[in-house]
């Protein structure tokens, strides 16, 4: 990041996106029993997948903000 | 600093103590004095709730209590969200004296067969629930309602009009507004804040100056009103240069009058100049119509614009970004992405509904902004989203302009698979929903093994 530059990561309608590892998506993919493909999807041009530099074909954990529940994990896959 | 953290300050970490507490406690009360009591505990500014579990690891154990690491660790192992755990951890820790260990595990047990309980079914018609639940409280809403939302002179668009406009994913809502945050003494000083109100509030020379165009000498006349300048803080010498910037043949007189002249004495362009001018921007960022300067709930110094430039705003020196937002969902996406627009989306439609009076669950209106929000970018629902993209024809047709839907899918070939609510009402059948989602198969018995 520039010096100077806010970082869109730090907005507060902006909840934390991590790339998982291929371990990871496999465990995930396991316990839905579901394909990459049936995740919701992200694009790669998304303003945060660029800041957090994943690529597509990865897939991003989000950590929301949930009124209900607190916290909540969410997934999507990164597309063109 | 202590190099290698004994075991104990590494317990009290794991308790979730601060590393600086840990060591004073490790440090304070060496386990083998045991000396350590209650009071000394919370004298050295350890939290009640730890205390037991320090003594515990001190080795002064206090016999066959519920302890708070036992409620932590088992409410945390449990399958319960988040905020339901934090809720059932505080109501134990009240009643933890009266209860014992089985106690525990036996509300525990209930509390988690409670929420499963609630839990929508599987098969559930989720969406027509939330298309209801949305629904019904809408047609109370008042119809057309331009409100000024707390904020004198500002106009925003409220009630159904607001939520309409959601749901169809407009690029650009009728009235776009900003809620701009301030960091700092921009927050605390209401005259800064009203300095950088100025600064952000789009000056076109209109607005301090009269344009007029004269036929006679082929030329636009700008006369700046001293007045209005000095009351926006911009000096005479910036009209200039910005209208100099433009590059014309520019005459100025003695009484700040400009003339600027045409090239081609044509009275076309003449027009076209007067135009020009007096659009020109002196200050401010394009789209910001008006910034009034308001106290917020929390007391700080804050700005609500008409107009709406989230990227352009953010790098204004004494906004605070991270807190800023605006009403333009399509901007947020295009700025903060899809994630921060389906939020977006959530807090809007709830505000709006609230803003009503009206108390619809969260979760609906979570489900609306999940389904706008699948495919990565913000999708209307209704013809061209999602109403448009489902995968039955028979389902489309029934929704809007059947014909051109029928005939699409002829001319494709498609095949419907019958698999939603619409299509089996229309051809007769039981609906693949709740108990109509499930078959019975029969099984070969064995017969001599049922007897």
């Amino acid at each position: 990041m520039k010096k100077g530059k806010v970082s869109i990561l730090e907005h507060e309608l902006v909840p934390l996106h991590e790339v998982m590892t291929e371990r990871e998506v496999e465990e995930l993919l396991n316990k839905y029993k579901i394909k990459k493909e049936q995740l919701p999807k992200i694009k790669a041009s998304d303003p945060v997948i660029k800041e957090i530099k994943a690529r597509e074909g990865d897939v991003v954990r989000i950590t929301r903000k949930s009124r209900t529940a607190g916290r909540f994990l969410a997934y999507r896959l990164v597309t063109k | 600093m202590v190099a290698v953290e004994s075991d104990i300050v590494r317990e009290l970490m794991n308790m979730g103590i601060e590393r600086e507490i840990a060591e004073l406690i490790a440090e304070e009360f060496d386990v083998s004095e045991l000396s350590a009591g209650r009071d000394e505990l919370l004298a050295a500014g350890v939290e009640e709730y730890y205390v037991d579990d320090i003594l515990k690891i001190l080795g002064i154990e206090e016999e066959g209590e519920v302890k708070f690491s036992d409620i932590e660790l088992k409410v945390n192992r449990s399958s319960l969200p988040e905020k339901l755990k934090d809720e059932l951890k505080s109501k134990l820790r009240v009643v933890r004296r009266k209860l014992s260990r089985e106690k525990l595990d036996s509300i525990l047990d209930r509390v988690e067969r409670e929420y499963e309980n609630a839990k929508v079914e599987p098969r559930e018609a989720v969406g027509i629930v939330a298309a209801q639940s949305i629904g019904e409280p809408g047609t109370q809403m008042t119809l057309r309602t331009f409100h000024y939302a707390g904020v004198g002179a500002i106009y925003i668009t409220l009630g159904l009009p607001r939520i309409i406009e959601i749901v169809d994913a407009r690029r650009k809502p009728s009235t776009p507004a900003m809620k701009v945050r301030l960091r700092g003494e921009y927050a605390s000083d209401r005259h800064k804040a009203e300095m950088l109100a100025m600064e952000i509030e789009e000056t076109h020379i209109r607005d301090i100056a009269k344009v007029e165009s004269s036929t006679e000498d082929m030329c636009v006349c700008v006369y700046p009103n001293k007045r209005e300048l000095l009351r926006r803080g911009i000096g005479e010498e910036q009209v200039i240069d910005k209208i100099k910037s433009m590059d014309m043949p520019v005459q100025e007189s003695e009484d700040g009058k400009l003339k600027i002249y045409t090239r081609n004495n044509s009275y076309h362009e003449l027009l076209r100049l007067e135009e020009r001018v007096s659009n020109m921007l002196v200050r401010g960022i394009e789209g910001i119509r008006r910034a009034i300067v308001r106290k917020s709930p929390d007391g700080e110094y804050m700005l609500y614009t008409e107009g709406s430039a989230l990227k352009k705003v953010s790098k204004i020196e004494g906004v605070d970004f991270s807190r800023t937002t605006t009403n333009n969902i399509a901007e947020i996406a295009e700025v903060l992405g899809i994630e921060a627009a389906r939020n977006a989306i959530i807090d809007e439609m709830m505000n709006t509904l609230e803003e009503q009076g009206l108390d619809v669950d969260a979760r609906h209106v979570t489900l609306i902004a999940d389904a706008m929000t699948v495919d990565g970018e913000v999708k209307q629902i209704g013809r061209h989203g999602l109403a448009g993209e489902k995968a039955s024809v028979l389902s489309r047709a029934a929704f809007e302009v059947t014909v051109d839907n029928l005939l699409e899918a002829a001319i494709h070939g498609e095949i419907d698979e019958l698999k939603g609510v619409t299509e089996n009402v229309i051809v007769g059948q039981p609906i693949r929903l709740g108990t109509g989602a499930v078959e019975l198969v029969a099984k070969n018995y064995n017969h001599r093994e049922l007897s």
